[in-house]
C-alpha cells in the first residue's frame, strides 16, 4: 500500500491543535486517522511545525504500539492475548484467527483486507475471549465468531 | 402508552450484540404498531446476562436476560404485566442475588441512568455532592475526603486526602486535576464502565478535587482500546458544558486525552509524560507529581474510581463512607470478576469480602465448570493465588500479608488446565514487551527472565534456574524505578511458590519419548 501524505492536511491539523498544552499525541492521532500512518515525512515535518527535534518525534512514534510506519489492511482485527482471555482459551482461539488468513501476529493478508494484531485487554474480560474489529467490540468468541470475521473483512 | 425499555450501550454489551437488540426492537414494535421508547443505558455490570434488557412496568423494571434478537417478539407482549414465566425473565433487576448483595456507592446509577442526560443524572442524585462541597469551601471539603478514609482505587491505596492536601498546600498560579483512565491491567474494567454508564459522576468528582485544591483544569487520560468510552465521555464534556455545569464561568475546564497503546502510561509519572507529548516514560521521585506534576505544576493524579467515588462522600458525609470496610481499607470496592468464571461482572462491595466468597459464591466458580486452581487478583502485576489462600479478606493490608495486592479490583479465574510456568512466563513477557526502557532492572531483568522460564519449561536445570529467576525477581523488585519492573516479582513468584509442580519439568527429549 502506497504511502500517503499531505502537507497542506497536515498543517491544517496542526493548526487545529494550536494552543493546546502538550500537543503531539493528539496530532498524531489525527495524522494517522487522516493518512493511515504516521509517514516518515511527518517526522521532519512536525519537529519544524512544534519547534522540537526531530529525534524527540521520532521517539514518540516509535514509543508507542498504535502508531504506524505504514498504512493497515483495510480492516483491522485486534485480538486479546491478556490473563482473562487467555482463561478462556483466547490463545488458541487466536491461533485459529491467524491460521485461518494464514498470518503471523502483526501481518496483513496479501489482498490487504485485513491485519490482525494482538492487544493487551480490552476491558471486555468478563466475556472472554475478545476482540476488536474495526473499533467495534466483540466477546464471547468462538468458531461462529471465526466465519463472521471472515465474512466482515471480505468486504 | 408509550412503553419504556432499557438497553445497555456498554462495550461490553455491545460486543455480545446489544445493538443488534435494540434494533429488533424497534423494528418489532413498529411492525406490529406499539409504541416504544428505547433508552441506551450503561451496563449493570452482570455481563453473563447481557444483553440484557429492562422494561418498565407499573411496578418498577423487570430484567431479561441474555436476550438475543430472535427473543425480541416475545419481550413485546402486549399489556403488561409482563410474563414472569419467561424463560428469560430475571425479576427486578435489583432482586437478582448478584446485584443484591451489593453496595453500590460509587457505581449507583450505571445501568440505571441515561449516561448522556444531564437531567436523568441529577434526578438520581447527581451533582449534590459538588453542591455541598461549594457551602463548605475547600478546606472543610478537603477536610471530608480525608475523613472517609478514602486511598487510591488504582491500587497504590495512598490516602486521597494527604495527596489532595500536599497539592492544596502547594502555591503555584496553575494546578491540574488528571483522572488516569488508562485501565489497563486485565481483568478489569471498571473504568471504562463508568466512562460508558455515569460521565457526569466524573466529571462532578474531578470538579470536587479542583474546588479543594484549587485548580482549574482536568485532564482525563483514556486509554486507546476503550473508543466507546472516549466517545461517550467527550459527548458527555459537551453536554456538562453546554449544559453549565463545566466550563466557561464554572472555574473548570475538562480535557479528554487519549493514550496510544502503551501500558506503562497507567504509572501515574508516565502519565504526566505522555500528556506533555513525550515518551511515556517514567520519572525518578521526588519531586512528587503533588509539588511538580503536570508540565511542572503541582498536580492530582487519581484514578478514575477514586475520583468518581468522592461525589458521593461529599454527598452523604465522610462517616457514613467511612462506616463501610475493614481496618485501614474503608469504603466500598468495585471488584470485577473476570476470565473463566460463571457470574463475570461488577461487584461493587465493603472490604472485608473474602477471596472464597468472591469467587465460589458470588462468581458460581468456572464457566467451563472444571475446578478453579488460580486466580490472579490485581492484574497483570498481582499474584497468583491458590485455593488454599480463599480466606484472604479483600482489604490493602491482607493482600499485601499475603505477597499480593488488590490493584484496580481485577479478580481473573483460572481452571485446572492452567499451566502456571507459562503464566509465570507471560508476566515476564509482558514487562519486557511494556517496558519503557528508562532502568535496567525492569528493561533487562524481564528479557532475562522470560529466556531462564522457557529453560525451566523445557527442562534445563531447574532447581539452579528457579534460583536465577528468583534473584532476578528481588532485583526488579526492588531495583526498578516504579511498579511495572517492581511488581512483575508477584505473579512470577507467586506461581513459583503456589504452584511449584507446574515448574518442575522432566528435559524435553525426555517428555517427547
Amino acid at each position: 500500500m502506497s504511502l500517503r501524505w499531505d502537507e497542506a492536511e497536515a498543517t491544517e491539523i496542526v493548526r487545529r491543535h494550536e494552543g493546546r498544552e502538550g500537543p503531539l499525541l493528539p496530532i498524531l492521532h489525527e495524522l494517522q486517522a487522516a493518512f493511515g500512518s504516521v509517514p516518515e515525512p511527518a517526522i521532519s515535518f512536525l519537529a519544524a511545525a512544534l519547534n522540537i527535534t526531530r529525534a524527540e518525534v521520532h521517539g514518540v512514534v516509535s514509543f508507542y504500539h498504535d502508531f504506524r510506519r505504514e498504512p493497515a489492511g483495510r480492516h483491522v482485527l485486534k485480538l486479546c492475548r491478556a490473563e482473562a482471555c487467555q482463561s478462556m482459551d483466547g490463545e488458541a482461539f487466536a491461533r485459529r484467527v491467524l491460521d485461518r488468513f494464514n498470518l503471523d501476529w502483526g501481518g496483513t493478508t496479501p489482498d490487504g483486507s485485513v491485519t490482525v494484531e494482538p492487544v493487551y485487554c480490552l476491558g471486555l474480560c468478563a466475556s472472554a475471549p475478545s476482540a476488536m474489529l474495526d473499533g467495534e467490540p466483540m466477546a464471547r468468541l468462538n468458531s461462529e465468531s471465526i466465519d463472521e470475521i471472515a465474512r466482515e473483512v471480505s468486504r | 402508552m408509550t412503553t419504556r425499555f432499557f438497553v445497555p450501550r456498554d462495550a461490553a454489551a455491545r460486543a455480545v450484540g446489544a445493538d443488534k437488540v435494540a434494533t429488533a426492537l424497534q423494528e418489532e414494535a413498529q411492525r406490529r404498531g406499539i409504541e416504544i421508547e428505547i433508552v441506551r443505558t450503561g451496563s449493570r455490570g452482570l455481563f453473563w446476562l447481557e444483553p440484557m434488557v429492562e422494561v418498565e412496568t407499573p411496578g418498577g423494571r423487570i430484567a431479561f436476560g441474555p436476550v438475543r434478537p430472535r427473543d425480541v417478539p416475545g419481550l413485546l407482549v402486549v399489556g403488561i404485566p409482563i410474563d414472569a414465566n419467561d424463560p428469560l425473565c430475571l425479576g427486578r433487576p435489583d432482586d437478582i442475588p448478584f446485584l443484591k448483595r451489593q453496595t453500590r456507592l460509587t457505581f449507583a446509577r450505571c445501568g440505571v441512568v441515561d449516561p448522556l442526560l444531564l437531567a436523568d443524572w441529577r434526578a438520581h442524585g447527581g451533582g449534590r455532592g459538588l453542591e455541598r462541597a461549594r457551602s463548605l469551601g475547600p478546606a472543610k471539603t478537603l477536610e471530608e475526603v480525608t475523613r472517609s478514609g478514602l486511598r487510591g482505587r488504582g491500587g497504590a491505596g495512598f490516602p486521597t486526602g494527604l495527596k489532595w492536601q500536599t497539592v492544596a498546600d502547594a502555591s503555584a498560579d496553575r494546578k491540574y486535576i488528571v483522572c488516569n483512565a488508562d485501565e489497563g491491567d486485565s481483568g478489569t474494567y471498571a473504568d471504562r464502565m463508568l466512562l460508558e454508564g455515569d460521565p457526569f459522576a466524573l466529571i462532578e468528582g474531578m470538579m470536587i478535587a479542583g474546588l479543594a485544591v484549587g485548580a482549574t483544569k482536568g485532564f482525563v487520560y483514556i486509554r486507546s482500546e476503550y473508543p466507546d468510552a472516549v466517545r461517550t465521555f467527550e459527548h458527555a464534556v459537551l453536554l456538562a458544558e453546554a449544559g453549565g455545569l463545566l466550563g466557561t464561568g464554572t472555574g473548570f475546564d475538562i480535557e479528554v486525552r487519549v493514550g496510544a497503546g502503551a501500558y506503562v502510561c497507567g504509572e501515574e509519572t508516565a502519565l504526566l509524560e505522555s500528556i506533555e507529548g513525550k515518551r511515556g516514560q517514567v520519572r525518578a521521585k521526588p519531586p512528587l507529581p503533588a509539588h511538580k506534576g503536570l508540565f511542572g505544576q503541582p498536580t492530582v493524579v487519581n484514578n478514575l474510581v477514586s475520583l468518581a467515588t468522592v461525589p458521593w462522600i461529599l454527598a452523604e458525609g465522610a462517616e457514613s463512607y467511612a462506616a463501610f470496610g475493614m481496618g485501614r481499607s474503608r469504603g466500598t470496592m468495585p471488584i470485577q470478576l473476570a476470565g473463566n468464571v460463571r457470574h463475570g461482572g461488577l461487584f461493587e462491595t465493603a472490604f472485608g469480602v473474602t477471596l472464597g466468597e468472591l469467587v465460589d459464591e458470588i462468581g458460581g466458580g468456572t464457566r467451563t465448570g472444571r475446578p478453579v486452581r488460580a486466580v490472579q487478583v490485581g492484574g497483570p502485576l498481582g499474584a497468583y493465588f491458590p485455593r488454599a489462600l480463599f480466606d484472604t479478606a479483600f482489604d490493602y493490608e491482607a493482600f499485601t500479608a499475603r505477597d499480593g495486592l488488590i490493584g484496580h479490583g481485577g479478580v481473573v479465574v483460572f481452571d485446572d488446565t492452567v499451566d502456571m510456568a507459562h503464566q509465570a512466563r507471560f508476566a515476564m513477557d509482558f514487562c519486557a514487551l511494556e517496558s519503557c526502557g528508562k532502568c535496567t532492572p525492569c528493561r533487562i531483568g524481564s528479557t532475562r527472565g522470560v529466556e531462564t522460564i522457557d529453560k525451566i519449561i523445557r527442562g534445563e536445570r531447574s532447581a539452579t534456574n528457579l534460583e536465577l529467576v528468583e534473584d532476578l525477581c528481588q532485583t526488579m523488585k526492588f531495583g526498578s524505578l516504579c511498579a511495572l519492573g517492581g511488581f512483575t516479582s508477584y505473579p512470577v513468584m507467586s506461581a513459583i511458590r503456589h504452584f511449584p509442580e507446574d515448574f518442575d519439568r522432566p528435559p524435553v527429549s525426555a517428555a517427547a519419548e
